[in-house]
């Protein structure tokens, strides 16, 4: 320092540097504090020694304990999946009725159901499974093919009209509108929409419950209750699939959509399959 | 303490050059400052004497005491919670404080402690300056402690100094060795303490010695046992002055009616070794006779003398000191005192004649040789003031704040989650469900039966999940002593009920045998269609 400046009152010299007339003390540090200074200088060359630290072209320099997050990663997913095992042996030893009846491996089912649903469903049934046109909602306690566990589980591994899985569940709603007139479509329905609200034309309705008769009981049933076994929908009740009202179900009637569910049974074997299960009826709507 | 005590009545009081005077320098002193790096410069405080020394025993027999006594205490809560008065419980996470039981979400109680001790840290200094740093602080007590050890090993002052500077020999090995490893015990007793408050005492001291305890016990341990050793043994003052920042923080604390400890100057100067020479020669001679007694005794190592500073931490061991010599020779104590800077200020102005000249201690005695009745003395009255009545009315007022809270709090709560996606289901009938996550609480260290009833929402009923429990109004369910149950809730509310999109009912819950009770206002959603 050219320019040594001593402050007077405390006799210590200062940086020479002021500031509107103020002087920084140049008090000598401790040694103590210098020294784990350099000691964290040196650490931090050990450290990048140790670790994964210098970048190079294409990648880092690996260091020499051989540490990588992935490999932690990996470890950690590895120990989680050696610790839930024994829930996951149990799982798989026991009906989806039994799992759904024991505290423990229901609250693991559910927990480990809505993982794999938040992957492998969501994508159509929406991630609260509160589906939407075509897809249904499986919070509710209407059931195409049938909401006990057991029924859930079956049509979850082998789909819904899923071509490639010979013991998918199967049925085809002809397209009416090759085979009857488009005034009797617009008869049969008035005649469902009746079933669970109001029409517009009420003179409808009589011809229309003859069209029903003629042609749809089969499968719907004479009260128009459905059948699980065929996948044939419940026309009374207040939930509907692809639209309430009469020219939705005209649509229905004339064209039907049918919808398609992959099996998922040999994709994501049969235990992830009976959480899914027993966390799909855990939903409020199970049988 | 401020008023300045009569001298006492010696028979042989001594003359000036008969006070022996010890070689000590303070080692903030200007004239010794390096300029670059400095290292540390060994400091050997001599055992001191006095009503402080008494004080800070006492002060550290109680604070020693409370640390290492209080995990043992037992307080019986009955046989579902723990029977340690204090307890630390992280994996269960409750804290446990004699009657007291904190939950997670009651940390606020933990936060208004915080707050106090910091106004109350405001108050007390505003009043008594650094007290916390000379009495309480755990650096300050614990150092104490460790010089304890180094003075009955070592010998005092004289001795350690001549042990220092002399060569390693056998007895020097012996002492250093021995000095350490007791140090080392007591670092490792106050690391073994520390964790007694996290867990069962009695369980984990049997635990730790038989290398059963959780390795996270002997880590802690360990690192308390090196902090302890490094900071009480060996950095010691450099604590204080490099590393803590209440030193900075506290100059904003005091003020000129804060006590704080002073060499009262205008008595003392002008120093002397010699006084009746001087005072042959005509010239004033103050009270210090030089025979640096505070520099001595100081455990931060610097002298008093030179005014206020960053390392004092007000011990109030140099007044000890100081005290001693002054009544070996026959003069008023208090040459170094708790004073204020406004009594200290007026009695410069009365001993400098109005600041125009040098202290001439004269002109603060009568004629007499006794203290002029124009010396300002400290007075109790000067600690009421704005200041500290509102650093007392803030602290008192959260304090009670907490204590109204504590008084009056839950021990019986809901809590409940309304399920956003979906909001609300459509059943097959036309109806509309909700369902909603409903937490009960029961924070006490007994089991309970919970009744939860629904109010309001006509015609809806609850159905609870995995429960066998049939769907209604209300339901009895029981709970675990000090847990949290979680149940999931579907409320089912038939189609031509439904008014509103957005109807609001509450979740009751009642202990029958309590009578204590809680409610949470929930949301029930419908779809536009179904009204």
């Amino acid at each position: 320092m050219s320019d040594e400046h001593i402050d007077e009152i405390s006799g210590v010299s200062t940086t020479s540097h002021e500031w509107d007339g103020i002087r920084e003390l140049n008090n000598p540090l401790p040694r103590w504090w210098v020294v784990t200074f350099y000691v964290t200088i040196v650490w931090a060359i050990g450290y990048t020694i140790a670790y994964p630290a210098w970048p190079l072209l294409h990648s880092a320099t690996k260091g020499v304990l051989g540490y990588s997050s992935r490999n932690e990663v990996k470890n950690e997913l590895t120990a989680a999946e050696a610790a839930k095992g024994k829930y996951v042996a149990a799982v798989e030893s026991k009906s989806v009725s039994e799992i759904a009846a024991d505290d423990t491996l229901r609250e693991f089912a559910v927990a480990a159901g809505g993982a794999a649903f938040k992957v492998n469903c969501v994508q159509c049934h929406g991630s609260g499974a509160q589906g939407s046109k075509g897809f249904p909602n499986l919070n509710d306690d209407d059931w195409l093919w049938g909401g006990k566990a057991e029924q859930i589980q079956q049509t979850i591994t082998h789909g819904i009209r899923f071509a490639s899985d010979p013991d998918t569940r199967l049925s085809e709603m002809p397209a009416f509108g090759d085979i009857i007139t488009a005034d009797q479509i617009a008869q049969v329905s008035a005649y469902v929409a009746s079933l669970s609200g109001k029409v517009q034309d009420a003179s409808l309705i009589a011809p229309g419950a003859k069209v029903f008769a003629e042609n749809c009981v089969s499968c719907h049933g004479d009260n128009a209750k459905g059948n699980k076994e065929l996948g044939a929908p419940d026309l009374t009740d207040a939930i509907w699939l692809y639209g309430s009202g009469e020219t939705a179900i005209a649509a229905q009637v004339r064209a039907p959509k049918q919808g398609v569910m992959p099996a998922w049974g040999a994709r994501l074997g049969e235990a992830k399959v009976k959480e899914l299960a027993v966390y799909v009826h855990s939903l409020g709507g199970g049988e | 303490m401020g008023r300045l005590p009569p001298a006492r009545v010696e028979v042989h009081v001594l003359d000036n050059t008969q006070v022996e005077r010890l070689e000590a320098e303070a080692v903030n002193s200007a004239k010794v400052r390096q300029p670059m790096y400095a290292a540390r410069k060994k400091i050997f405080p001599k055992r001191a004497s006095g009503s402080f020394r008494q004080f800070k025993w006492l002060v550290m027999a109680i604070t020693l005491g409370i640390y290492y006594l209080t995990p043992w205490l037992r307080w019986d809560r009955g046989p579902f919670a723990p029977d340690q008065a204090v307890l630390l419980d992280l994996a269960n996470r409750r804290f446990y404080f004699f009657l007291i039981e904190i939950w997670p979400q009651e940390f606020y109680y933990v936060a208004g402690l915080l707050v106090m001790a910091g106004v109350g840290l405001f108050l007390v200094t505003s009043t008594v300056g650094r007290a916390w740093c000379g009495y309480t602080c755990p650096q300050t007590v614990w150092v104490d402690l460790f010089l304890v050890v180094e003075r009955a090993i070592e010998g005092d002052r004289n001795a350690r100094m001549k042990l220092d500077a002399g060569p390693w020999t056998a007895r020097k090995l012996v002492l250093r060795v021995s000095k350490h490893a007791i140090w080392l015990v007591i670092g490792a007793a106050t690391g073994g303490a520390w964790i007694f408050y996290f867990a069962d005492a009695p369980t984990l001291v049997g635990e730790l010695f038989t290398g059963t305890a959780a390795p996270v016990a002997y880590i802690t341990v360990a690192v308390l046992t090196a902090t302890t050793y490094t900071f009480g043994g060996l950095m010691r003052e450099q604590v204080c002055t490099y590393m803590c920042p209440w030193p900075r923080i506290q100059a904003a604390m005091l003020d000129e009616s804060s006590l704080t400890v002073t060499y009262n100057d205008w008595r003392g100067e002008p120093r002397s070794r010699h006084a009746k020479k001087v005072q042959a020669a005509g010239q004033p001679v103050g009270d210090c006779v030089d025979c640096n007694a505070c520099v001595a005794v100081c455990p931060m190592g610097i002298d008093i003398r030179d005014g206020q500073q960053l390392e004092c931490i007000t011990c109030a061991l140099c007044i000890d000191a100081c005290d001693g010599v002054m009544d070996k020779l026959g003069k008023e104590r208090g040459l170094i005192s708790y004073a204020t800077l406004s009594d200290y200020n007026a009695n410069m102005m009365l001993a400098t004649a109005g600041g125009s000249g040098s202290v001439n201690p004269s002109l603060v005695r009568t004629a007499d040789g006794l203290f002029s009745d124009k010396v300002a003395h400290f007075h109790i009255r000067k600690i009421f003031r704005p200041r500290t009545y509102v650093y007392m009315g803030l602290w008192s007022l959260i304090g009670l704040g907490l204590l109204y809270s504590l008084l009056t709090r839950d021990r019986l709560e809901v809590n409940v989650l309304h399920d956003r996606n979906p909001q609300f289901v459509t059943l097959s009938d036309g109806s509309i469900r909700n369902g909603y996550t409903v937490k009960l609480l029961n924070m006490i260290p007994e089991p309970r039966t919970i009744v939860v009833t629904m109010q309001g929402l006509p015609g809806a009923e609850m159905s609870v999940v995995g429960d066998d429990i049939p769907a209604g109004r209300s339901f009895a369910i029981p709970v675990e002593p000090d847990r949290l149950k979680m149940l999931k809730v579907f409320v089912r509310q038939p189609v031509g009920q439904i008014r509103g999109i957005a109807q609001t009912f509450k979740f009751r819950v009642e202990d029958k045998a309590s009578f204590e009770a809680d409610e949470y206002t929930a949301t029930f959603n419908a779809p536009e269609t179904a009204r």
